[in-house]
């Protein structure tokens, strides 16, 4: 295997948390990320899932040194970022690129959209000032934007228009890695069929590694070679794309792929959906033993004394569950 | 008589660069306890639809040109802003596709939920915090006790989602008007969120209009769908018909790129083309440039929405001509 192109080393990212209406006191400790260990090789599409709060956004964030790491070490092409000035961090996000799961606050709303894509190109010399526009107008065509749209302002435009729009933006540098946090799910199936297919393009023709945050496991399985199922900040299931959707180990990852809608209704209405029974656990005050055990249907008491870690599950596989051998069998439910 | 009736709505927007149509003569109606799937084209209307509704478009550069909307004998379009005022947030309440900007980033979660508890209804700031909270459980926010006074950057994106949902559903409306509101969130979170809309609807008869691009979700949930292009309603059919038998074109094409019915490794399928600019008249279906079954005839008249069968209508001329 080629050495990887980024990779992640126990990495931790908590947050202090305050409460109390009028004065406020730190009551605790979010662990948003709590201990991941990753690497995404060239070229590679990893998608990467969970439930909402789970630290999918805080371990995007924690890749680009947005905030600040607790532990762990983030090394981009072999350079520990975590340990880097902030002037190699700026450099390094020429290579490292990411596209929020917020457009609208991600976009400058007095910017327009000629702007905000000529800006990435002159403050970095991609292209020679005369050839901007004609750039400019070609990445707004590789997003499905039509040019006539240049002179515009963010608020002018769609959801789904100012998504592709910060798609174009994490683009226009022409990155190594691409961070995309739910880069598709405010666009209609066609557009989103068509940015999926071109965030494959350039993955296959650029080397282009992205790193694909989303909760459509659908559209997960279709783009991504493999993919990493994250639970309370941590990994609990990772491996080939269509392997883990479509036969998931983990109790968590087998409930998520229960949850799908399809496009059906007569076989929405009538599918039984594994309801994971409890409330998500609260991060403040994660549950002992495996964070999943609370709401596990295979629970026992061993999973409430010790944190499972991930161990083999078959070819290229891993999951983190203490019971893994012995619920491998029971897998016929719907 | 239907909760809600919308009769030739049509706002543009005057910039610079022109005249946008951005709804361009929708009509449609709403009943007591149903559910309206709106889907359809990124930038087709859908959000502008509802904001029109709400009297929440920008004037300038928005403009409502024609329409009315009639509400319990009330036109949302034309009423006074007091009555507007009344209603809004109240009656008929609406949760936005964009949560990060629709929640203000230095008041507190607690604050901004109970708004409009304090607004419309007679209680005390504890009671008003209390049914706050347990909004806030109802949504699935783990831990809410500890996080309601939490600020909006604190929050993951889908619990901020959520925040909006409990802020729509806290004092229970007539008409919910969800904009993509589970976009930013998990499958299984989705499904309680739906569930909790499911719940209200057969406790309360609450009426919904449910805009999304996921059709999983509109096939579990909606009554009747109603897809835009352009502006204008194309489609619109009870939910098993449009799964089953779409007529429109672009309805079919919407369908066939739906990426789990597609072979893994393969390329998506997509729409060719562009969608056409809405500051240019167009002379015929705004759709034909992009069908496969457009004929000159398509390209110079305009076509209508009408019905198909009882329970479908389409805005195809060769459709309704039974030519396709
Ligand atoms: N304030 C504005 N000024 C100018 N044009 C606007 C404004 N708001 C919306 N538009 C235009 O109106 C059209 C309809 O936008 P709308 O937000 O309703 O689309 P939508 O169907 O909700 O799309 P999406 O699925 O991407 O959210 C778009 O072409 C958009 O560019
Ligand atoms: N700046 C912050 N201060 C305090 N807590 C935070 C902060 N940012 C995130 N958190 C907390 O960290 C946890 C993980 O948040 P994160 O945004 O990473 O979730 P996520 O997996 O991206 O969720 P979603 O799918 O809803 O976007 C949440 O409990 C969130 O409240
Ligand atoms: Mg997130
Ligand atoms: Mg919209």
């Amino acid at each position: 295997m080629p050495p990887p192109i980024l990779q992640l080393n126990d990495v931790k990212t908590h947050f202090p948390v305050e409460s109390g209406f009028f004065r406020r006191q730190q009551t605790g400790t979010v662990k948003a990320v709590d201990g991941v260990s990753l690497t995404v090789a060239r070229g590679e599409v990893l998608g990467l899932v969970g439930e909402s709060g789970c630290g999918k956004s805080t371990l995007a964030r924690t890749i680009l040194q947005l905030v600040p790491t607790t532990a762990g070490t983030v090394i981009l092409e072999g350079k520990n970022l975590t340990a880097a000035s902030s002037a190699e961090i700026l450099a390094a996000r020429h290579d490292l690129q990411m596209v929020f799961q917020d457009p609208f606050a991600s976009l400058n709303p007095r910017m327009t959209i000629f702007a905000t894509l000529a800006e990435p190109l002159i403050v970095h010399r991609v292209v020679p000032r005369e050839k901007v526009a004609e750039r400019v107008a070609l990445l707004m065509a590789k997003v499905g934007l039509s040019p006539q749209f240049m002179e515009k302002y963010p608020h002018e435009f769609s959801g789904g228009q100012r998504q592709r729009i910060a798609i174009a933006r994490a683009l226009a540098l022409e990155p190594k890695v691409i961070i995309a946090d739910e880069p598709v799910s405010a666009l209609d199936v066609s557009i989103q069929a068509q940015i999926l297919n071109l965030l494959s393009q350039l993955c296959r023709e650029m080397n282009l590694a992205l790193i694909f945050i989303a909760h459509d496991l659908s559209v997960v399985k279709h783009i991504s070679d493999r993919v990493a199922v994250m639970y309370l900040g941590k990994i609990v299931e990772l491996g080939p794309a269509a392997e883990v959707i479509e036969r998931p180990r983990h109790p968590y990852t087998r409930a998520l792929v229960s949850a799908i809608p399809t496009p059906n209704p007569e076989i929405e209405r009538a599918k039984k959906r594994l309801v994971l029974a409890g409330d998500p656990p609260s991060p403040l005050n994660p549950p002992a033993g495996c964070a999943f055990h609370p709401r596990c249907s295979y629970a026992q008491e061993k999973c409430k004394l010790s944190v499972p870690p991930l161990i083999p599950a078959g070819p290229n596989r891993e999951a983190a569950c203490l019971r893994l051998d012995e619920i491998a069998d029971q897998s016929g439910e719907t | 008589m239907p909760l809600l009736e919308v009769t030739d709505l049509r706002t543009t927007f005057h910039t610079r660069s022109g005249v946008y149509r951005a709804v361009d003569g929708v009509s449609f109606s709403l009943a007591k306890g149903e559910t309206l799937g709106l889907v359809g084209e990124s930038g087709s209307g859908k959000s502008v639809t509802c904001y029109s509704l709400m009297g929440l478009v920008p004037q300038p550069p928005g403009r409502i040109e024609s329409g009315t909307a009639m509400f319990d004998g009330v036109d949302l379009l034309h009423c006074a802003p007091a009555q507007l005022r009344a209603i809004r947030g109240k009656r008929i309440a609406m949760i936005f596709q964009d949560p990060m900007t629709s929640l203000n980033p230095y008041l507190r979660i607690s604050e901004q939920l109970i708004e409009p508890l304090l607004i419309h209804e007679k209680i005390s700031k504890a009671d008003a915090l209390a049914r706050g909270l347990a909004m806030l459980e109802a949504v699935g926010i783990n831990d809410a006790g500890n996080r309601l006074h939490a600020y909006p950057h604190e929050f993951s994106g889908g619990m901020r989602q959520r925040v909006m949902i409990a802020m729509a559903l806290i004092t229970p409306p007539e008409i919910l008007i969800a904009d993509e509101p589970t976009t930013a969130l998990d499958v299984t979170v989705q499904a309680q969120i739906l569930e909790l809309i499911k719940k209200l609807q057969n406790e309360l008869g609450m009426a919904v209009i449910f805009v999304t691009h996921d059709l999983g979700v509109v096939s579990g949930l909606c009554d009747r769908v109603q897809v835009m292009y352009a502006g204008r309603i194309v489609e619109t059919a009870d939910t098993r018909t449009l799964f089953h038998a779409p007529r429109h074109p672009y309805t079919k094409a919407l369908q066939r790129s739906i990426p789990s019915l597609q072979p893994k490794g393969r390329e998506l399928y997509t729409i060719p083309g562009l969608p056409p600019d809405l500051s240019k008249p167009i002379a015929g279906c705004a759709f034909a440039p992009r069908c496969e079954f457009s004929t000159d005839y398509c390209r110079r008249t305009d076509p209508k929405l009408a019905a198909v069968t009882p329970t479908q209508a389409t805005a195809c001329l060769r459709v309704q001509n039974s030519e396709i």
